[in-house]
C-alpha cells in the first residue's frame, strides 16, 4: 500500500472551496482512491455533495450530546458516501461563542486516535476562510497534510486571504514537512482573472494548479446536492474536476515554501496588470472643498 | 488573648479564645445572612434519603469534588523520572504552581518544575516567544540534561503546536540543536493526570526511539534481554519503585525502570540541595527500545504508550496496580516466564509470611463491607486485595474510570462469592459517593485526603491509600506492590479496623467490657 496521502483546502469563504475540493476528490475516488474528507469548518458544508445530506452530524456536536469526546465511537462521526468516500465534520460552536479552533484540534485528535486514517489513501481537510488560529493550522501541523491547495479567485480579497495562508504555511514550513501544493483558480469571471491568478502564483513561488472555469452545471448539482462528477458524469465540467484531481494526484512531493508578499507588493501587482489605479496620496482623508483649495 | 512570642498559637487554639469567638458570632449574625437553622438541618437529613441518591446520580451537567487531577499533573510526575530532567510546562504560571505545591504537599519535597509564563499577549500572538525565552532561560538556569515540555489548557486552547515550536526555539539558539526537548500535548480538559503520564512517557519514548522529531536517524530495535519497567502514577512511587528494583534484583533479571522518579521525592538531607535526584538515564530510555518485553504496572496509566512499544516489536503485558497474594504472584510469574528465571525462595518464604499475617487477622476482616475511590487501576488492585482478604469492596469509584474499565471490576467482582453484592461507579464523583455511604453504609472508606469530608459527613472511618495524601506524612516511603507492600496495605487497614473498635468499646463502665488489650 502507498504511504497515506494527506491534502488540504484552504481558501476565502464562499470561494467554492467545498464545492471544489468534494468535486475534486469525487474525481479521485474514481481513480479508485480510497478517500476520507475531514471538515474542519463549524459551518459543516464540507461533505454534503457527497452525502446527498444537508449536513451531517459533526463530532462535536456529538460528542458535546454524549457528555464528552471519549465517549464517542468512530462509527457514530464516520459517514459513507458517493463511491465509498468516508466523510467525517468536526463541526463547532455557533456564530460568536466558544472556540472553533480548539474544536478542529479535538476532532483532528480523535480521528487520529480512534483509527480513522487507516485503510484510506488520501486524508483531505477542508478548511474554513483563513488561518485565523493556532487551530485552524492543526492541518498543517508536522505528520498532517503535507501539501496545501488554496482555492482563490481573481477578486483582490480572495488573493489576500491565499497570501494570508501561505503566510500561515510559511511559519510551519520551516520547521515541518508541509508545503504549498498550489493554487486552484476558481472562476468568477473577472476582469483578467487568469493573467492574475498566475502572476499571483508566481509572486507566492507557487503554480495555478488548475484553472476551473464557472459552469452552471455545477450549480445544477449543487441543488440536487451532488457532486458534478455524479450528476453529469459525461459533461465537460465533470472532465475539468478529472483533470484537476490528476494535476493534485501527480503533484505529490512537489510543493514548495511559498513566498509570501506584503500588501503594498499585492497592490502593486493589481495595478501592474490594470485592475487599480494609483491612488493619489494628496487627497486622501480630503473633503472635496479641502482639494480645491489645496 | 492576643499572640506572644513566648508561646505562639496555632490557629487551633488562638481562634478558640473569646474574642476571637465573640467575633465570629458577630460576623455570622450580621453579615452572614444564615438559614433557618431548621430548615439547614431538614436539608441535611434529606440528603441522606434514597430519594436524594437518585436525584444525585441523574445528574448530567454538574460535578463536585471530582476524585481525579488533570493531565498536566501526570505529564510533571512522568517527566522528573528522567535524569537530569526539568519539566517545562508551556502555559500560565499559576497552572505550574499548582502542580509543585500538589506534589509537596503530598510527597513533603519541593518539586522543581518550570513554566513559559504565557499571559494575555502569549494568549493572543501565540506563546512561541515564551517558548524561545523559556527554553533559553531554563536551560542557563538550571542546566538540566533534558527538558520536557507539556502544555496547559491556554496552550491548548490557542493551537500552539510544540513541534514546530520547539524546533523554531532550537534554531533560534535556546537550547543547543542535540539537546534532548522531547514534548507531549497534555490539554488539561481531556483525560486526567493518568493521561498525562501516558503521553509524555509516550512522547520521551518516540523522542529518543524514533529519531529525536526529526533530526537523528531513528533507532533499530537489536532485541536483548532485558525487560522494561513502568510504575504509572502512583502516590507510592518511592517506595514501590525501590521495591521493585528488589524484587527484580533477587529474580536476577536485567531491567530498565521506566521514568524512575523514586529518588526525586525523598531526597537525603545532609546539606546538599538535589533539584534532580536519580532517574533513569537518558541512555537508558534510548535503549530500552532493545528490551525484550516492557511491564506496565497500570494499563490505564500507559494505554498510549503500550502499543506504542509493542509496534516497536516487544512484548507488553499489563497489571491493574497489583496489591496481595494473587497480584504479586501474577507479577513475578510474569518476570520469571520472560526472563526464564525462577522465582527464587527467598520470594517464596515472602509470600509465605504474607499468607501467614493474612490468615492470623482473617477473623477482623472477613466479611467487611468497604468503599473505595481512586485512578482505576488503584481501585482494581485494591478491591482484588480485598476479595482475596474476604472482604466486600461493596462500591468502587473511579472519576476517571471508563466503561472498559468498569467491566473489568465487574469481572472481578464475578470470579468471587465476596463480589457478589458490590458495585463499580465509572466516571462519578465524590459527592455521588456521599449518596452511597449514606444510602448503602459500608464500614470503612479507603480513599486519598478528601475522603475524610466523607469520614466526617456519614461517619464511615477512613483508611488513606491513594494520592494525594496531604495530613498524613511519608506513606509514600512505603510499598503496597510486592508481598512487603500487601503486609502494608493489610497492616493499614488493620490498623483502622481496631481503633475502631476501641473507639467504639471505650466508654467506662458501659461498654468497656470489650475494650480488651488483645485483639
Amino acid at each position: 500500500m502507498a504511504a497515506l496521502r494527506q491534502i488540504a483546502f484552504y481558501g476565502k469563504g464562499g470561494i467554492g472551496k467545498s464545492t471544489t475540493s468534494q468535486n475534486t476528490l469525487a474525481a479521485l475516488a474514481e481513480m479508485g482512491h480510497r478517500i476520507l474528507i475531514v471538515g474542519c469548518d463549524p459551518k459543516a458544508d464540507s461533505t454534503r455533495l457527497i452525502l446527498h445530506a444537508k449536513a451531517q452530524d459533526t463530532i462535536l456536536s456529538l460528542a458535546a450530546a454524549a457528555g464528552s469526546v471519549e465517549d464517542l465511537e468512530l462509527e457514530e462521526v464516520m459517514k459513507v458516501g458517493y463511491r465509498n468516500i468516508r466523510c467525517v465534520e468536526s463541526g463547532g460552536p455557533e456564530p460568536g461563542v466558544g472556540c472553533a479552533g480548539r474544536g478542529v484540534i479535538t476532532s483532528i485528535n480523535f480521528l487520529e486516535e480512534n483509527g480513522a486514517y487507516e485503510d484510506i489513501d488520501y486524508v483531505s481537510y477542508d478548511v474554513l476562510g483563513d488561518v485565523v488560529c493556532g487551530g485552524f493550522a492543526m492541518p498543517i501541523r508536522e505528520n498532517k497534510a503535507q501539501e496545501i491547495y488554496i482555492v482563490m479567485s481573481g477578486e483582490m480579497m480572495a488573493m489576500y486571504a491565499a497570501n494570508n495562508i501561505s503566510k500561515g504555511i510559511l511559519k510551519y514550513a520551516n520547521s515541518g514537512g508541509v508545503r504549498l501544493g498550489g493554487l486552484v483558480c476558481n472562476e468568477r469571471q473577472t476582469d483578467k482573472e487568469l493573467e492574475l491568478a498566475e502572476a499571483m502564483a508566481a509572486k507566492l513561488g507557487t503554480k495555478l494548479i488548475y484553472f476551473v472555469p464557472r459552469a452552471n452545471i455545477v450549480q445544477h448539482a449543487e441543488l440536487r446536492r451532488m457532486t458534478v462528477l455524479e450528476y453529469a458524469p459525461e459533461s465537460e465540467q465533470a472532465e475539468h474536476y478529472r483533470t484537476l484531481a490528476r494535476k493534485i494526484h501527480n503533484n505529490a512531493g512537489k510543493g514548495v515554501i511559498p513566498t509570501p508578499i506584503t500588501m503594498d507588493e499585492l497592490e502593486d501587482m493589481l495595478m501592474e496588470h490594470g485592475i487599480m489605479k494609483k491612488v493619489d496620496e494628496s487627497i486622501i482623508g480630503k473633503l472635496p472643498t479641502e482639494v480645491a483649495h489645496a | 488573648m492576643t499572640q506572644n512570642a513566648e508561646n505562639v498559637l496555632d490557629h487551633l487554639e488562638l481562634f478558640r479564645g473569646p474574642e476571637y469567638q465573640q467575633m465570629l458570632a458577630n460576623k455570622q449574625k450580621m453579615f452572614e445572612n444564615r438559614r433557618d437553622p431548621a430548615e439547614v438541618e431538614r436539608i441535611r437529613e434529606w440528603a441522606k434519603t434514597p430519594e436524594y441518591r437518585e436525584k444525585n446520580f441523574a445528574r448530567e451537567a454538574l460535578t463536585v469534588n471530582p476524585a481525579k487531577a488533570c493531565q498536566p499533573l501526570g505529564a510533571v510526575f512522568a517527566a522528573v523520572g528522567f535524569e537530569g530532567t526539568i519539566p517545562f510546562v508551556h502555559g500560565s504560571q499559576g497552572c505550574v504552581a499548582y502542580y509543585r505545591s500538589h506534589f509537596s504537599r503530598h510527597f513533603k519535597e519541593p518539586s522543581s518544575c518550570v513554566s513559559s509564563s504565557m499571559t494575555e499577549d502569549a494568549a493572543v500572538f501565540g506563546g512561541l516567544n515564551n517558548m524561545v525565552d523559556g527554553l533559553a532561560n531554563t536551560y542557563a538556569m538550571y542546566k538540566p540534561k533534558m527538558i520536557s515540555v507539556s502544555t496547559t489548557c491556554m496552550a491548548e486552547v490557542i493551537g500552539d503546536d510544540l513541534n514546530s515550536f520547539i524546533k523554531t526555539a532550537k534554531e533560534k539558539g535556546s537550547v543547543p540543536m542535540e539537546f534532548d526537548v522531547p514534548y507531549a500535548h497534555t490539554p488539561a480538559f481531556v483525560g486526567s493526570h493518568v493521561t498525562g503520564y501516558d503521553n509524555v512517557l509516550k512522547g520521551i519514548l518516540e523522542h529518543f526511539w524514533d529519531g529525536k522529531a526529526g533530526t537523528a536517524p531513528k533507532l533499530e530495535r537489536v532485541a536483548n534481554e532485558k525487560i522494561n519497567f513502568i510504575g504509572g502514577f502512583d502516590g507510592y512511587t518511592v517506595g514501590n519503585l525501590r521495591e521493585v528494583k528488589r524484587l527484580l534484583g533477587l529474580m536476577g533479571a536485567e531491567y530498565t525502570i521506566l521514568a524512575d522518579n523514586s529518588d526525586m521525592w525523598d531526597t537525603p538531607t545532609d546539606g546538599e540541595f538535589r533539584m534532580y535526584d536519580g532517574g533513569t538515564t537518558l541512555e537508558d530510555a534510548a535503549n530500552a527500545i532493545h528490551a525484550k518485553a516492557t511491564i506496565s504496572m497500570q494499563e490505564y496509566c500507559t494505554e498510549k504508550t503500550l502499543p506504542m512499544i509493542a509496534a516497536h516489536g516487544q512484548e507488553v503485558v499489563s497489571f491493574n496496580h497489583p496489591v496481595g497474594v494473587g497480584g504479586t504472584d501474577e507479577f513475578l510469574m510474569a518476570i520469571a516466564r520472560i526472563t526464564g528465571k525462577d522465582i527464587p525462595e527467598d520470594l517464596t518464604r515472602e509470600r509465605g509470611r504474607l499468607v501467614d499475617a493474612i490468615a492470623d487477622s482473617s477473623a477482623h476482616i472477613h466479611g467487611k463491607k468497604f468503599a473505595i475511590y481512586g485512578d482505576p487501576d488503584l481501585c482494581l488492585g485494591l478491591a482484588r486485595f480485598l476479595l482475596e482478604l474476604g472482604a466486600e469492596p461493596t462500591h468502587v469509584l473511579a472519576t476517571n474510570g471508563s466503561k472498559a474499565w468498569a467491566e473489568k471490576v465487574q469481572a472481578l467482582f464475578d470470579s468471587s462469592p465476596f463480589g457478589k453484592n458490590c458495585h463499580v461507579y465509572p466516571g462519578k464523583d465524590l459527592w455521588h459517593m456521599r449518596s452511597l455511604l449514606f444510602t448503602e453504609p459500608v464500614d470503612f472508606l479507603i480513599g486519598n485526603t478528601y475522603g475524610k469530608y466523607l469520614e466526617r459527613d456519614t461517619g464511615t472511618p477512613l483508611i488513606r491509600i491513594g494520592f494525594p495524601i496531604f495530613d498524613r506524612h511519608h506513606h509514600h516511603r512505603y510499598p503496597v506492590w510486592g508481598y512487603q507492600g500487601g503486609l502494608n496495605v493489610l497492616v493499614w487497614i488493620l490498623d483502622k479496623i481496631f481503633d475502631e473498635i476501641d473507639r467504639n468499646t471505650n466508654v467506662p463502665s458501659k461498654t468497656d467490657y470489650s475494650f480488651d488489650i488483645i485483639r
